[in-house]
């Protein structure tokens, strides 16, 4: 009895070893912690166009039917948001993807001039002057982008622009498990 | 040429270690009194040899020697010279320097101070010693050399994080590694006593100041660790459970466990196997810490750049070290003998307690640190523990611990008188009792346990001071007699009081400071009030101003109160453009009740253009954390100059042997 007592903390301590060394895999980024959002319904809210840009406004309706759907948060004053504009011109003519827009606590008359001046990628954008949606989305800084399933499901979650070979590497990650989720090539 | 001479100088260091890591430890197996003498020499040449490359590595930092890699990515011609210096140590591969610096200091600390230390027992404890020292010295030669040079040699160097350059930073590494590593030595007389098959209350006392000089370090190098979080970082708060600080609490709180279970083996012969675990344990706990921060196995604020093959080489030292003195203990500890026996009631189950309260407190601390990892491995989510848990689960393991050790002082060893104790006790209950009713008709704020904590600090205080006061019979006698008294009183007993005085006082500052802390953050431009805790606060703009090395915006808020003028605070934002980063500079208005505490922030979103983000929070009595902790570190360097401390157990009377702490 005595000795197993005694050969308990050594036993333990080989357990937790374990574990640190399982930890150390270099895949593995501890700093990644996933949005609470994901495999959940995208949250209720309807959207108003803005004025002057082609396409209209959007709400959850429109987000919970139809194919595989990009959301992207964006706005005329973040800079980042500029520099993934051209990927994101480049990716909704690419993906078989629907892109839609949320312009984040942004002028409706600045979005709208964007908007001519760089190219609308987006099938519908609505304004969030307020940003009361973002919050909704749990969006934490422009830009973000989501990737949500034919009934309205959120599957993938990146924070930051998607510009650079490791966010597209990993965003195109994100798009091909998605896909395979919802069992469609 | 001086980074090689460095550089050299590590190599022959390892030598050497690897020499003391085998000669004195079969010299001891043998009988051989030259083979084990020979620990000494080694001990000393390797601290000297260390030092060496520590100095040449420092000079490379002062002169800023931009041809040495370390130097380029940690330091700056423009930097102040004291964080030049302080450079050293910024970095993995100067920290580890410092590391394995401080390990060869104290074995030649052992070598040289401890002449009362049977031959045998120190020639084996250093070469325990030595064995720590070749795995790390061969860390860091192979994965991790300081002394790499860069070609073409760059013109000038990466700055150091200006974070960093504050003097509360510059030595709160070496005053935690002072403790971290300071457990080592305590763990080769574990590993030594474990060889040897022998523990007497002899070991224990040779033991005690190396772990009381260690505790010393590490209370003061966490204390300072939080103060910089406080003042310097503008975080509003001293504690966060971050796991990098979690991993330099837990050798504190198992630290504290084997300081008291150590004395029940000096005193009483008993607890044995547990005290050796203890040593074991605390100094497995520095090392998990070193893992932690080293291998960015956990998402924390703090961690240097991480680096896999690093961390698979410090994994694998901590299961040699660790997995081999534990199965030597499982091997060996069972045949120890248990020595006195006690009564239900004595000091002896007090310290148990004690001992059981704080060991489980540091399992839950570790099991809340490492649950992340544990998690993910096993269901593959991802989540942070935060300090719901944390507040949750160790506070309540920590209140009855307070009320234990307001009693446990009384209690005599082998049997003690519970009841009589508590009627002479019935008066400090009695305030205590008082004081929280009077916490709570003064506020119904704050929680139920934070009423609960201030009436446990109120018990703690006055029953250490009514202890103190039995011992030198004050009031009962003449003042001069009193005095007389408290002269003669052995120093470790004024060490013990101060420093549970020292904890009562900084657990009113604990639970000050988060039960009833007010916090506002809001938008402001020039003109806008703010009301904080019967504060009036106006904002009234912000001037930009040069520094030496930064640009900063400097804000000007007036604090009144009830029409009264009370003073001006001036937060600021630096912006420093070498390295490309800013920092925030909080203001505070210190006084005894509590602090407010400002700091501004240019808001994000540009929609909010023109204003800043203010954040002003009034901690009370947060300075009664660091008045407690001061108490605590004099508690703990009095019972260190104890003089029964210094002296053998048979009383030989050597006058030389001051275990002093390591520089």
């Amino acid at each position: 009895m005595k000795r197993i007592l005694m050969t308990l903390p050594m036993v333990l301590v080989l357990i937790l070893g374990a574990f640190l060394y399982w930890g150390l895999n270099p895949d593995r980024n501890p700093n990644e912690i996933p949005s609470p959002l994901l495999g959940k319904s995208v949250p209720d809210f309807t959207l108003a166009g803005i004025d002057g840009v082609d396409v209209g406004g959007f709400g959850s309706a429109e987000l919970s039917s139809g194919g595989i759907k990009l959301v992207n948060v964006f706005a005329s004053w973040c800079v980042p948001c500029r520099a993934e504009h051209g990927v994101l011109i480049k990716l909704a003519a690419r993906e078989n993807v629907q892109l839609y827009g949320i312009n984040y606590k942004d002028k409706p008359t600045d979005a709208q001039q964007w908007l001519a001046e760089m190219g609308n990628p987006y099938a519908a954008v609505g304004s969030d002057f307020s940003g009361r949606v973002g919050i909704e989305w749990g969006v934490s800084g422009v830009p973000e982008t989501f990737i949500v399933s034919p009934d309205g499901v959120i599957l993938y979650h990146y924070r930051g622009p998607l510009v650079g070979d490791t966010a597209l590497r990993d965003f195109g990650e994100g798009l091909r498990r998605a896909r395979e989720q919802i069992g469609q090539s | 040429m001086i980074p090689e001479f460095g550089h050299l100088a590590l190599t022959l260091a390892l030598a050497i270690a690897c020499v003391q890591s085998v000669l004195p430890i079969l010299g001891a197996g043998r009988g051989n009194v030259q083979w084990m003498q020979t620990a000494r020499t080694t001990a000393i040449l390797q601290a000297v040899l260390i030092a060496i490359a520590f100095g040449a590595l420092m000079r490379s930092f002062m002169v800023s020697d931009f041809s040495v890699l370390n130097v380029v990515e940690n330091s700056h011609s423009l930097k102040p010279m004291l964080f030049k210096m302080a450079g050293t140590w910024g970095s993995h591969e100067g920290s580890l320097l410092l590391w394995v610096f401080i390990l060869a200091v104290f074995g030649a600390a052992v070598a040289v101070f401890g002449s009362n230390i049977p031959l045998s027992l120190k020639a084996r404890t250093l070469s325990v010693q030595a064995w720590i020292t070749v795995g790390f010295l061969s860390f860091l030669l192979f994965t991790s050399n300081p002394f790499l040079r860069v070609f073409p040699v760059p013109l000038d160097g990466n700055d150091l994080n200006p974070l960093l350059q504050d003097v509360g930073l510059a030595i709160h590494p070496p005053l935690l590694y002072i403790g971290y590593v300071g457990f080592s030595i305590v763990f080769s007389f574990a590993v030594a006593a474990l060889i040897e098959g022998r523990v007497d209350p002899a070991w224990a006392r040779w033991v005690r100041p190396w772990t009381l000089a260690a505790w010393v370090s590490l209370t003061a190098g966490i204390t300072l660790g939080s103060w910089w979080a406080y003042y310097e970082l503008g975080w509003g708060g001293w504690w966060f459970w971050d796991p990098v600080e979690n991993v330099s609490f837990m050798p504190w709180l198992l630290g504290t466990a084997l300081l008291h279970s150590a004395i029940v083996t000096e005193k009483r012969d008993t607890f044995k196997s547990w005290t050796i675990l203890l040593a074991i344990l605390t100094f497995s706990l520095s090392l998990l810490g070193t893992f932690i921060v080293r291998s960015g196995l956990l998402t924390s604020v703090h961690a240097f750049a991480v680096d896999p093959e690093r961390g698979v080489y410090i994994l694998a030292l901590l299961g040699v070290s660790i997995g081999g003195s534990l199965t030597l203990f499982a091997a060996r500890a069972g045949a120890m003998e248990p020595g006195g026996i006690f009564g239900t009631i004595s000091r002896e189950t007090g310290l148990m307690i004690n001992n059981l309260l704080l060991a489980t407190a540091t399992a839950t601390v570790l099991f809340g640190t490492l649950y992340p990892l544990f998690l993910e491995a096993i269901a593959g989510e991802k989540i942070s523990v935060g300090p719901p848990f944390f507040n949750a689960s160790f506070i309540p393991i920590m209140l009855p611990l307070v009320i234990v050790m307001g009693v446990g002082p009384f209690l005599p060893w082998k049997r003690a008188d519970l009841p009589g104790v508590l009627t002479r006790l019935k008066w400090v209950a009695g305030i205590s009792i008082l004081a929280m009713i009077g916490v709570w008709y003064w506020t119904t704020k704050g929680p139920a346990l934070g009423v609960l904590s201030i009436g446990a600090a109120v018990w703690l205080l006055l029953a250490t001071m009514m202890e103190w006061s039995k011992r030198v019979k004050l009031f009962q006698e003449p003042f001069g007699a009193s005095l007389r008294r408290a002269r003669n009183l052995p120093r470790a007993s004024h060490g013990m009081t101060l420093a549970h005085a020292g904890l009562a006082v900084c657990i009113l500052g604990f639970v000050g400071s988060s039960a009833w802390k007010e916090e506002v953050v809001t938008f402001v431009e020039p003109g806008t009030d703010v009301k904080i805790a019967g504060f009036d606060v106006r904002f009234q703009g912000v001037e930009r101003e040069m520094g030496p090395n930064y640009i900063t915006q400097i804000g000007t808020l007036v604090v009144a109160k009830d029409g009264q003028f009370i003073t001006t605070l001036h937060p600021e934002r630096r912006t420093y453009p070498v390295a490309q980063s800013t920092t925030t500079e909080s203001a505070i208005r210190q006084t005894v009740a509590g602090d407010l505490y400002a700091s501004i922030v240019e808001p994000s979103a540009q929609s909010a253009r023109g204003k800043w983000t203010l954040r002003i929070i009034y901690e009370p009595l947060v300075n009664f954390i660091w008045f407690g902790a001061a108490l605590i570190v004099l508690g703990g360097l009095f019972s260190l100059s104890d003089r029964r401390l210094r002296v053998g157990v048979p009383k030989k009377r050597i006058s030389r042997a001051v275990p002093a702490p390591a520089e």
